[in-house]
């Protein structure tokens, strides 16, 4: 009993040496940023984002900046509170750091404020194409491209005399050869998770094959129509080559089987590249032999079957003039022009911040670009249209129910959405 | 007790629950009965990395007058309730209409997200309650007839699947029976089938969401039934024993007798706990293959579009399924209480 108190001093020795030996690199890190770049700023500084690498350097840039209290929260979740959040007034986060996607709700919901002034003063090494304009005025400064394209084994197709497939219908007749060398049961990886990235693919294949979610200038829905047939169509004879959990795979798993050594093509994002084969346990034969091309086209159309995203940020509405002033000046250093210095930074994104020449790992989203690509549809009703589809879309993987009904029940959901929402 | 002291003894409670569950409850029905203003649209040009084009925006200023004009939105009465998204009356209406028989008509009645929601809650609700009552009392039994010794310890680890929080269970047991995992490599060289998956079928996930369900709640009602098992009464098993009674007729008549209250105090927890199923339909990832209630109103709420009165219809309409539920057992209840005086 009477040594209780000694083990508990003992215990705090302890926790306060593991706290100084742990947070001794931050601590050096910290110091030696502050001398590569000055950022003074007057007001608090609060950030919401996703958690990629590109968006953490961004972070770190930020909390360089002193004077002030400097915040981040840089979470996969960010989308679920960057609303909330942002609605109060003041505002809890002052910057939301958002993709073409998740801006909509942003803007949707009147919570960002025009940047012009802003970028008349501060923005002067910020290029035209970086400011995201909407009806003339500008409301978020991206700083990455993104988009998904080919990620494949080439030691695995050589190995089988195969070209790199540019088209879905190709990507099929390889994974039919591949499956029938035994060289890999479940060829085609893919994030068709039901849900958001279940929908993201079904978009990808709708828009290559040319068609238009909604109809002209309206909020009608327009997905019930012979391109989304034949995009369900594809999405069916792909599925057929993924593994059977296929509709419990997102992006993570999907990066797991390829990794693996499992999956030997798939449609990836660009962000994913760079760390790609970086991972713990990956052989030295996948790591050699993974390649990446640009976006595959789709029954004889010229118009990639993917979409292209920028990643950029804003500034909230509901804040005083001098948080906005800090928020901005210290978002501008984070994606100053000297960060792409460092290789590692470099690799990380396709960025869009000056001076920046493509590395190996960005060609993918570069031949996204000039193969004209389609940016994903910025439109304030997109959000709905895009959940229905993920809801709706499992039925028919599922071979539950045929196209045309799926293609009318994703109508059906949207509508009954979008009505509540007061869009129609 | 006096009625005086009563009052006192429960104002806190009841205040409590009169700001935390009352009010919040009468603010969800009114946004269930609300909707957003209809949202003014103008074309405008947009510039983004990818060059400019027309884009259809949202005209913020005319939207705004409306909301401080009616903060609450547009009422709309019972339109939300009776949409696609919820009880869906044209449909089913229309459904009704078109399908001869009745198993075709439910089939398709299935393919409405509420219906098929209901679905499998009820489901889940009705096979997990009965089997975890049942299951529950034989382990209590088993336990309750051990050496004293080992007790303690049996008893620790049957609670062990209530303390693992539900949603890190479920993600544990979803990583198992992956096609690569080892409970799902298992079935596969068991049934010789390579394509064979326990998530890809949708009868397979909801027999593992039912067993999961069952095997998360079994500790609450083992230790429930334990707990009353001591307090059975010796002499009336001992008398029951000179008059040669069997084991089995010694459960019948003098044990589940005597447990009447607390099976009825479990069924009652359990059936709403398992009405409200959610955690593991998110750890399993079975979105695609069974949702329930609990599920659909997390689906309106989180994401990017926030449906506010989607998620608020379908909150009422679980409330109102609960009390639906229970109201057998509380009359039941009632009557017991009412006799007995």
């Amino acid at each position: 009993m009477s040594n209780k108190p000694i083990f508990f001093i003992i215990i705090l020795i302890l926790a306060a040496g593991g706290i100084y030996f742990f947070s001794k690199d931050q601590i050096n890190v910290a110091l030696k940023s502050d001398v590569d770049g000055k950022c003074n700023i007057e007001a608090r500084v609060s950030i919401i984002g996703n958690e990629f690498p590109a968006i953490q350097t961004i972070g770190k840039g930020v909390k360089n900046c002193v004077g002030a209290v400097v915040k981040t929260n840089l979470t996969a979740d960010h989308q679920k509170i960057n609303v909330a959040g942002m609605s109060s007034e003041p505002a809890e986060y002052t910057s939301a750091i958002v993709a073409n996607t998740s801006i909509i709700p942003l803007l949707n919901n009147d919570l960002i404020r025009p940047l012009d002034n802003l970028v008349k003063s501060y923005g002067n090494k910020l290029k035209t194409k970086q400011l995201i304009t909407i009806n003339g005025k500008v409301m978020a400064v991206a700083f990455m491209a993104n988009a998904q394209h080919l990620i494949y084994r080439k030691d695995i197709l050589e190995k089988l005399n195969l070209s790199t497939p540019k088209t879905y219908e190709e990507m099929l007749l390889a994974a039919k050869k591949i499956r029938e060398a035994g060289l890999s049961n479940y060829p085609i990886g893919g994030a068709y998770k039901a849900g958001w990235n279940l929908a993201q693919e079904f978009n990808n294949m709708f828009i290559g094959y040319g068609g238009k979610h909604f109809k002209e200038n309206t909020a009608e829905p327009n997905v019930n129509s012979d391109a989304g047939i034949n995009a369900l169509n594809m999405m069916k004879s792909l599925s057929e080559f993924m593994n059977p959990d296929f509709l419990t795979h997102d992006s993570n798993t999907t990066t797991a089987e390829f990794r693996a050594g499992n999956v030997i093509m798939m449609n990836m994002w660009g962000s994913r590249v760079a760390t790609l084969t970086n991972a713990e346990g990956v052989t030295d034969e996948i790591k050699n032999g993974t390649d990446i091309s640009g976006p595959l086209t789709v029954g004889g159309g010229t118009i990639p079957a993917s979409t292209l995203f920028w990643d950029g940020w804003t500034i909230a509405k509901n804040i005083n003039d001098k948080e906005a002033e800090a928020t901005f000046k210290a978002m501008i250093h984070a994606i100053d022009p000297l960060i792409i210095k460092d290789e590692n930074v470099k690799n990380e994104a396709v960025w869009l911040i000056d001076g920046y020449t493509p590395t190996n790992t960005a060609r993918g989203v570069f031949s996204a670009v000039e193969m004209k690509t389609k940016p994903y549809p910025m439109l304030p009703y997109i959000g709905l249209m895009h959940s229905a589809i993920g809801a709706e879309l499992a039925d028919f993987m599922q071979n539950k129910e045929d196209a045309k009904k799926t293609l009318s029940d994703i109508e059906d959901a949207y509508r009954a959405a979008a009505k509540e929402k007061g869009f129609l | 007790m006096k009625h005086k002291t009563f009052f006192w003894f429960i104002l806190p409670t009841f205040l409590a629950m009169f700001v935390f569950i009352f009010l919040p409850i009468i603010s969800t029905v009114l946004q269930s009965i609300h909707t957003p203003h209809d949202k003014i649209l103008i074309t405008t040009e947009n510039c983004d990395p990818f060059g400019c084009k027309k884009v259809t925006t949202l005209d913020h200023d005319a939207i705004n007058k409306l909301k401080r004009n009616e903060p609450l939105g547009k009422f709309v009465g019972l339109e939300i309730y009776f949409d696609r998204g919820h009880l869906a009356i044209k449909n089913v209406n229309k459904l009704w209409q078109n399908n001869d028989s009745i198993s075709q008509f439910l089939t398709s009645l299935y393919d409405l997200p509420f219906y098929k929601a209901l679905f499998f809650t009820l489901t889940f609700t009705f096979t997990v309650t009965p089997i975890m009552l049942i299951l529950g009392f034989l382990i209590a039994l088993a336990v309750n007839n051990i050496n004293q010794k080992l007790r303690g310890m049996v008893i620790f680890f049957s609670l062990l699947p209530m303390i693992v929080t539900p949603l890190i269970g479920s993600i544990i047991l979803f990583w198992m029976i992956d096609s690569r995992g080892i409970i799902g490599t298992l079935i596969q060289w068991m049934f010789n089938d390579p394509f064979l998956s326990l998530k890809a079928s949708t009868l397979l996930t909801w027999i593992m969401l039912i067993v999961y369900g069952v095997w998360h709640a079994i500790p609450f009602s083992f230790i429930v039934f334990y707990a009353g098992l001591q307090t059975v009464p010796k002499d009336q098993i001992e008398s029951a024993r000179i008059d040669g009674a069997s084991k089995f007729q010694e459960i019948i008549y003098i044990t589940l007798p005597h447990l009447i209250p607390l099976i009825t105090f479990v069924t009652l927890i359990q059936l709403m706990d398992n009405f409200r199923v959610f955690e593991p339909i998110v750890g399993f990832n079975a979105e695609a293959h069974a949702t329930s209630l609990s599920w659909i109103i997390f689906n309106d709420l989180g994401g990017e579009t926030r449906q506010l009165s989607s998620a608020a219809s379908s909150s009422i309409l679980t409330i109102l399924g609960i009390s639906i539920l229970l109201l057998p057992i509380l009359i039941r209840t009632w009557k017991d209480f009412y006799f007995k005086k």
